[in-house]
């Protein structure tokens, strides 16, 4: 570790602070601006204007919106996110159970997928053009569009409802062996590695075939390192960049983006509280789960980026 | 009704055979009415055979059962006075009682309450029953009942039922078991309204909702809101019969297509309202039952009286001869659905009058109509939105019936989301849904009076409001009878309300679960099955 690389890093952490300020202000606005507030929502077809000022005196929310977002910020840098105004239970209860069970999701999802993807990604561009890497490609495009949701139901239909070998709805709670594990996230898991790797396998070889055309590399192979060598030793350590950039996306998707398994399979994970969340216009949940979405976002990005610094050796050596 | 009684009978016949059922008919009755139907005597038996299975198995105790409904989200509360849906109901009635229970004609039967004494439907003396525990061992007492009603009335508590607890002058206590309530005004209906899922009976002083401490057939041992809830059997329960199972896990699958799989693929055993696009897949499988419960839930179009077009009651009459009613039921709902009147009391309330004319569908009465009221060839805005359910599909069949006589309907269709507070009771011609209601009196007063919170038509008849005022402070049943069906008539032929159908919510189970019936409160008994299904090895 040099200077220069320690000033990158630092900057990108910075960045990344300025970026969830940010975000937690867009994300409150378009709160705002959403019709109808939580009082009238909790009270549904009930909400007479009597009740409905009652419950807002009682919820605090006749302040002005500015006031709202500060007193919420204050807390949060103090680390008290708050509770939730629909059923006066801590944000931080709500999302703590919920929040690991996502990122125990992500994390089955990613150490599946993640070495799959990359070792196809790698293989197809050593063996390019060549019939391995044309099934792979193929198979790539047909799995990358069919949408999860449709992946999801047909798992269940088959694995659930014909074979009874799964069962159809997913409950992290109960999970107490490592068979049952296996049993309730192999289909979820599933299913989210079909959306996420095919992107990875794809990005994966474009950049290793894209360094492997390299001047450099066609002088290693003329000194006569073998394939595997220079696949390996020489081209794989600058696509490293690309390919963390691309392993990072994907996985960026994994906590926000997966209600739609989290809905077919019953899974109880932090995708569904946020949607909840807006459903209700609950303010305070609904930023915390968007600050752990952009910080999660942001913590992948950034490790990507950090990757690509330490591997570039240019950057490593200046 | 359990729509596998016999694949022969049609949803319209079981329908029929079910409300039969509900008022009360006996056994012959019923099989005259099917035989006057053209069914053998043989045929029309194993129906009433199937209907009355429920009643004759012997209970069996033990076992765990999943249940799983359609809606649940960080909304979902253990307070009865917030509860709103179907999850919270479930899980109310099994942690808590009421003061009375309403019974399949929607009349109370006494729970915690002993016994409902008055003399002028104003003040009414409670007695309380005595030795009923709650699950932390404190006895139950009037301070408990006085503070579960009161708290109704404090706006900061966001309750529901606000708006009928305000009718509720003062809470008295004579002793430990007998409170006196006086009300505002008469209302006969005090212990039904005191039956209905938010006034349920919680501990003196409870703020905390986070558990159920509560006098139920289940102790609570595991709540988390969004994601479910376990209920545990109380051993201490004062009924001393029931509940039979151990335990009860209760959470929502909000995807229909998920429920149906997961009930198929045996992970739960009993599902709230499906498709009727599902009964097919359900009813192809064995080992699965379907149950189907028509409560009074409606989606209605709804024509300000207030302002044009509704103003004339030419178009608003018009509109109401348009609704092709059978074509609605069979091609919207496959079925699932009762023919209704253009007023809103079920055939199952006791106070349903069953000789008001059908109004049918009827384009040429229609066109007359609007030639009179010089609308034809005019274009009229109608709202509708998935927040009403099926209200879309209505609005296509109304809107091809009337394009027929000469009428354009411009189907505007707004997104759910905020729907109730933007379009619903605002817009000139829009479709609203009405949730079941337990007393024809609510019913009116929430939703026809003048000065109606909901008053959707925004409709005022002053002759109306005074029957139901009337009809309100009755104790004698025969008498307001009559009355009630004065105001179904006028809300027939006056209001501008139009219901086609009352529509059939359809659970479906698997068939080792024993015990359940279809109630008129709603579905899944009732939303109170857990007290009284028992598990069949």
């Amino acid at each position: 570790m040099n200077n220069t690389m320690s000033r990158l890093i630092a900057a990108r952490l910075g960045v990344m602070l300025l970026t969830l300020l940010i975000v937690s202000l867009a994300v409150f606005v378009a709160t705002e601006m959403l019709p109808g507030d939580v009082a009238e929502i909790v009270l549904g077809q009930s909400a007479t204007p009597e009740a409905v000022a009652g419950l807002r005196e009682a919820m605090n929310l006749d302040r002005p919106a500015p006031v709202r977002y500060l007193l919420w910020l204050g807390g949060l840098l103090t680390g008290d996110p708050g509770v939730s105004l629909v059923n006066n239970i801590p944000v931080a209860t709500l999302i703590g159970g919920r929040l690991g069970n996502s990122l125990l999701l992500a994390g089955v999802t990613a150490a599946f997928s993640v070495p799959i993807a990359l070792t196809l990604g790698i293989t197809a561009a050593m063996w390019r053009g060549r019939l391995y890497d044309r099934i792979v490609s193929f198979v790539t495009i047909c799995v990358v569009s069919v949408p999860e949701f449709m992946v999801a139901t047909l798992a269940v239909m088959i694995f659930a409802v014909q074979l009874r070998w799964l069962p159809a709805l997913s409950f992290a709670n109960d999970v107490q062996s490592l068979g049952e594990l296996l049993r309730v996230f192999a289909m979820p898991v599933i299913s989210l590695s079909f959306v996420i790797s095919a992107q990875m396998i794809r990005m994966t070889r474009a950049a290793v075939i894209d360094t492997l055309q390299s001047p450099y590399v066609e002088m290693a192979v003329l000194k006569g390192a073998g394939q595997t060598r220079a696949v390996l030793a020489h081209a794989l350590p600058n696509a490293i960049g690309p390919i963390a950039n691309a392993v990072a996306l994907s996985l960026s998707y994994l906590l926000g983006g997966v209600i739609i398994v989290e809905t077919i399979f019953n899974y109880p994970g932090i995708a569904k509280l946020m949607v909840d969340g807006v459903a209700t216009r609950d303010m305070p949940l609904i930023q915390t789960c968007a600050m752990i979405f952009c910080f999660s976002y942001l913590v992948l990005v950034t490790t990507a980026d950090i990757c690509a610094i330490v591997s570039n050796p240019r950057l490593r050596h200046k | 009704m359990k729509s596998d009684y016999n694949p022969m009978l049609s949803p319209n016949d079981a329908s029929m055979v079910e409300n039969a059922i509900r008022r009360g008919a006996t056994r012959r009755e019923l099989l005259g009415m099917l035989m006057a139907g053209g069914m053998t005597a043989a045929f029309g038996g194993s129906v009433i055979a199937g209907a009355t299975r429920a009643y004759a198995d012997t209970p069996k105790k033990g076992g765990r059962i999943r249940a799983a409904g359609y809606s649940s989200g960080t909304t979902d509360t253990l307070d009865p006075a917030k509860s709103s849906l179907s999850t919270d109901y479930v899980r109310c009635t099994s942690f808590y009682n009421g003061l009375t229970r309403l019974d399949e004609t929607l009349a109370p039967q006494m729970e915690l309450a002993e016994s409902f004494d008055t003399d002028d439907a104003v003040t009414w003396t409670v007695k309380l029953r005595k030795g009923v525990t709650f699950h932390d061992g404190k006895t139950l007492t009037a301070d408990d009942v006085i503070y579960s009603l009161n708290r109704h009335k404090d706006p900061a508590v966001g309750s529901k039922a606000k708006a009928l607890a305000d009718q509720i002058a003062e809470v008295k206590k004579v002793s430990d078991n007998e409170i006196t309530i006086v009300l505002s005004g008469p209302n006969a209906d005090l212990p039904v309204i005191l039956g209905t899922f938010h006034f349920l009976i919680i501990k003196d002083g409870t703020t905390d909702f986070t558990t159920a401490v509560g006098t139920g057939a289940f102790t609570c041992k595991e709540f988390e809101p969004g994601v479910r809830s376990i209920a545990a059997r109380n051993e201490n329960y004062w009924k001393g019969e029931g509940p039979y199972l151990d335990e009860v896990e209760f959470f929502a699958i909000a995807d229909e297509n998920a429920r149906v799989n997961a009930l198929l693929s045996g992970d739960v055993d009993l599902i709230g309202s499906i498709n009727p696009r599902s009964t097919q897949l359900v009813e192809g499988v064995g080992g699965f039952e379907l149950m189907t419960t028509t409560a009074g839930n409606y989606t209605n179009l709804v024509m300000r009286v207030d302002m044009e077009p509704g103003k004339n009651p030419d178009f608003m009459m018009a509109m109401k001869y348009l609704f092709d009613r059978e074509q609605i039921k069979s091609a919207v709902f496959r079925g699932y659905a009762e023919v209704a009147n253009d007023q809103p009391i079920p055939p199952s309330n006791r106070f349903y009058a069953s000789d008001i004319p059908q109004r049918p569908y009827d384009p040429d009465k229609a066109k007359f109509l609007l030639e009179k009221a010089g609308m034809i060839g005019a274009n009229i805005p109608v709202i509708a939105s998935p927040a009403a359910a099926q209200s879309v599909e209505m609005a296509v069949m109304l809107q091809q019936a009337a394009q027929q006589v000469g009428l354009n309907l411009d189907i505007q269709k707004v997104p759910a989301d905020g729907y109730w507070s933007n379009y619903w009771l605002k817009a000139p011609v829009h479709f609203g849904n009405i949730n079941p209601r337990p007393t024809a009196d609510v019913l009116f007063s929430l939703l026809y009076k003048s000065d109606a919170a909901w008053n959707e038509a925004h409709w005022n008849n002053p002759r109306f409001d005074k029957i139901l005022l009337e009809a309100r402070g009755l104790t004698d049943d025969a008498k307001r009878k009559e009355l009630y069906r004065e105001l179904q008539l006028i809300a027939h032929e006056e209001s501008g309300i139009g219901i086609p159908v009352f529509i059939s919510n359809i659970d479906a189970l698997s068939s080792r679960l024993k015990g359940l019936r279809p109630m008129p409160t709603g579905g899944m008994m009732g939303f109170s099955f857990s007290e009284y299904v028992w598990l069949d090895a």
